[in-house]
């Protein structure tokens, strides 16, 4: 095991990327001599070159057609998005390109294209920079999403999702970076559409993915003092995503708790709820509570943020809400 | 015919006539397909542009990729796409291209080098720029080109793409067909400036040629293909066409004068090939032959399209996304 930070995770799983397969490139806007905004891609454009490691203009859309084609003439892109507000800049390129050319195409070929983002709040960064707009992706058939909320998982995902022929979008909480952690030696890749159990509990099951992950755990240690043992499941992969592994957990506890930092309305958490209320209904003893955002845009004062993103204290009060 | 790039013997323009009366064919057949009901949804002719497919894919090589648009019938049958499967697809058949899952505006053949036509205007650029991008790393010798109208102009990612390529001095050929025509509006109404001023901003090659004259498109596109394959950067042609039919089947084209469709019908590149094929000296009866073999090419494909298996729904499922496999460690 070596301590490292999640920016380090992915930055050394990007290197092992990169090493592994030479149709391997690395496309965004300053990753290659500056080093990505968030200093993720340092040391990679050194390391492997000017062809593999480029810098782009700021033209988000044709950045992600231009990985389409390489992806389509045999090249394995990784892209990055420098924050996922500017998503929407890309949508067609991912909604109507690499999500549908293997469906439109009657199966001839796959778009094994990589998609890096930084999604969240937590550094006053805006409306325009701070939002989770996961839901959005995870609706598109044919387009993968994960979203890794420890330093292995950081690693793990990447790497997966490089060598996944499907277009998977990896979404990185911007307040991780700097978060360390154990990466196991040497370090695996994490299979997507499996679950993990961050912590094993009898009372409720806390569904969570990122940033939330933490947050969510940090919650179930104050519900322990009160003698409320939490399942905290990080979801690892929205879509697809581990239905089995939260049924499972749910017919432990009997209660279900959904939390993420995105909107409450259709997001994740209601794909969640809905289909557990359908598969898992015998099961529930209680209603499925859902923690999320208020549905407002991402405000930028500390005083705003502070109270718009969920915190421990509405996970604690959504749990004593599923169990009263 | 005095360039050394131009088609010289007349067995090059029989080739460049009878890929051109391939695509008329094709396309005045599908038009009557889908004014019967046979053909469902949306389809998007070029006929009286095919000058411009066939020229330019008279200089491609087989294994130099091509993005194509919504109006890309002739795009694909140039490049060499099967006529069985293409009309298949048309048909929305199981054994078409795309399994009856893509149809008109989606027809593609990775085994060709046909990246696909695409249902969205200017999409197909970056993905060329991609493509070129990858034949430059790869180093494959490839090529990759794409065709756009005169409609994709205001499209952002053109503008993008232009820059990306020449800024990477990618292998890319930009072709733009110039048919005067957005939809349903003249382009002249739209855009500020033109393909040429617009592609020399970012500091491309360009060059400009009647679209209508295969010999002329396919001299520029061998010059220009041979220039761009040599490493010297993308190049944007820019083919001035026009557009015979309405913006989609069924447009009755009522922002148009008659007048203007009548001039557009009449400069007919095919016929303007047959009189350069008398000129030197092709016999009236070859070119009709052509146009017969054409003909029952065309019905045979058709035939075999009525005849063809439906696509079952659930199979559709297995393409959503690509087979499982192992995990990586």
């Amino acid at each position: 095991m070596t301590e490292v930070r999640f920016g380090g995770a992915i930055n050394r799983a990007l290197s092992d990327a990169l090493t592994a397969d030479s149709r391997v490139i690395l496309l965004g806007e300053d990753v290659a001599q500056p080093g990505g905004p968030f200093g993720v891609t340092r040391g990679l454009f050194d390391k492997f070159g000017p062809e593999r490691v480029r810098d782009t203009p700021i033209s988000e859309a044709a950045l992600a057609g231009v990985a389409v084609g390489a992806a389509l003439t045999g090249l394995r892109p990784i892209i990055e998005i420098m924050f996922m507000d500017f998503v929407t800049l890309i949508m067609d390129a991912l909604v109507n390109q690499a999500a549908k050319v293997r469906f439109m195409f009657g199966g001839q070929t796959s778009v094994p294209m990589m998609v890096r983002m930084p999604h969240g709040g937590g550094i006053n960064a805006g409306p325009q920079h701070s939002q989770c707009l996961e839901a959005w992706l995870a609706h598109v058939p044919g387009l993968k999403v994960v979203c890794p909320a420890t330093v292995a998982d950081a690693y793990g995902l990447t790497r997966a999702a490089v060598v996944d022929d499907d277009p998977v979008i990896v979404i990185e909480h911007k307040a991780l970076y700097a978060a360390k952690g154990e990466l196991p030696d040497p370090p695996t890749a994490t299979p997507i559409g499996r679950a993990r159990i961050a912590r094993e509990g009898r009372d409720v099951t806390v569904v969570s993915y990122g940033g939330m992950v933490p947050v969510a755990l940090a919650a179930a240690a104050d519900l322990a003092r009160a003698g409320v043992e939490s399942e905290v499941i990080d979801l690892l992969s929205l879509q697809p995503w581990d239905e089995a592994s939260v049924l499972a957990s749910v017919a432990k506890t009997h209660r279900l708790i959904i939390c993420h930092e995105a909107v409450e309305a259709f997001g994740v958490g209601a794909e969640v709820a809905a289909r557990v209320a359908d598969a898992g209904f015998d099961e529930l003893d209680g209603p499925i509570v859902r923690v999320g955002a208020p549905f407002m845009p991402p405000p930028f004062a500390k005083a705003l943020e502070d109270w718009y993103r969920p915190d421990a204290a509405k996970i604690v009060a959504a749990v004593k809400k599923a169990i009263s | 015919m005095g360039s050394t790039d131009a088609p010289s013997t007349t067995y090059q323009l029989l080739d460049l006539y009878r890929a051109m009366r391939r695509v008329r064919e094709t396309e005045e057949r599908l038009a009557a397909l889908f004014a019967d009901g046979e053909i469902p949804g949306f389809i998007h002719l070029a006929i009286g542009q095919e000058a411009v497919s066939v020229g330019i894919a008279a200089a491609l090589d087989e294994h130099d990729t091509l993005a194509s648009n919504h109006r890309g019938h002739g795009h694909a049958i140039a490049k060499g796409l099967d006529l069985d499967r293409f009309f298949l697809e048309l048909f929305g058949r199981r054994d078409g291209h795309c399994r009856g899952r893509g149809g008109s505006m989606h027809v593609a053949d990775l085994s060709m080098g046909m990246l696909g036509a695409n249902g969205i205007v200017g999409a197909g650029l970056p993905i060329a720029v991609g493509s070129a991008l990858a034949h430059k790393l790869r180093g494959t010798g490839h090529i990759a080109a794409v065709f756009f109208g005169d409609g994709a102009l205001g499209e952002g990612v053109v503008h993008e793409s232009f820059n990306l390529a020449q800024l990477w001095k990618l292998p890319v050929l930009f072709v733009c067909e110039n048919n005067g025509w957005s939809e349903f509006t003249e382009t002249a109404r739209l855009i500020a400036t033109d393909p040429q001023r617009m592609a020399a901003a970012y500091q491309m090659r360009t060059c400009k040629v009647d679209g209508n004259d295969v010999v002329a498109v396919a001299a520029a596109a061998r010059t220009e293909v041979a220039q761009v394959r040599a490493g010297e950067g993308p190049c944007l042609i820019e083919c001035q066409t026009k557009r015979v039919r309405g913006h989609f089947e069924g447009d009755p084209q009522k922002y148009r004068d008659a007048g203007d469709i009548a001039v557009a019908a009449h400069d007919d590149p095919l016929l303007r090939c047959e009189a350069q094929l008398i000129a030197v000296g092709t016999a009236q009866r070859t070119i009709d032959e052509i146009k017969t073999e054409t003909k029952i090419r065309v019905d045979a494909a058709v035939a075999n399209a009525r005849a063809g298996a439906q696509p079952a729904p659930l199979d559709a499922f297995a393409d959503v996304y690509s087979p499982e496999r192992e995990p990586v460690s």
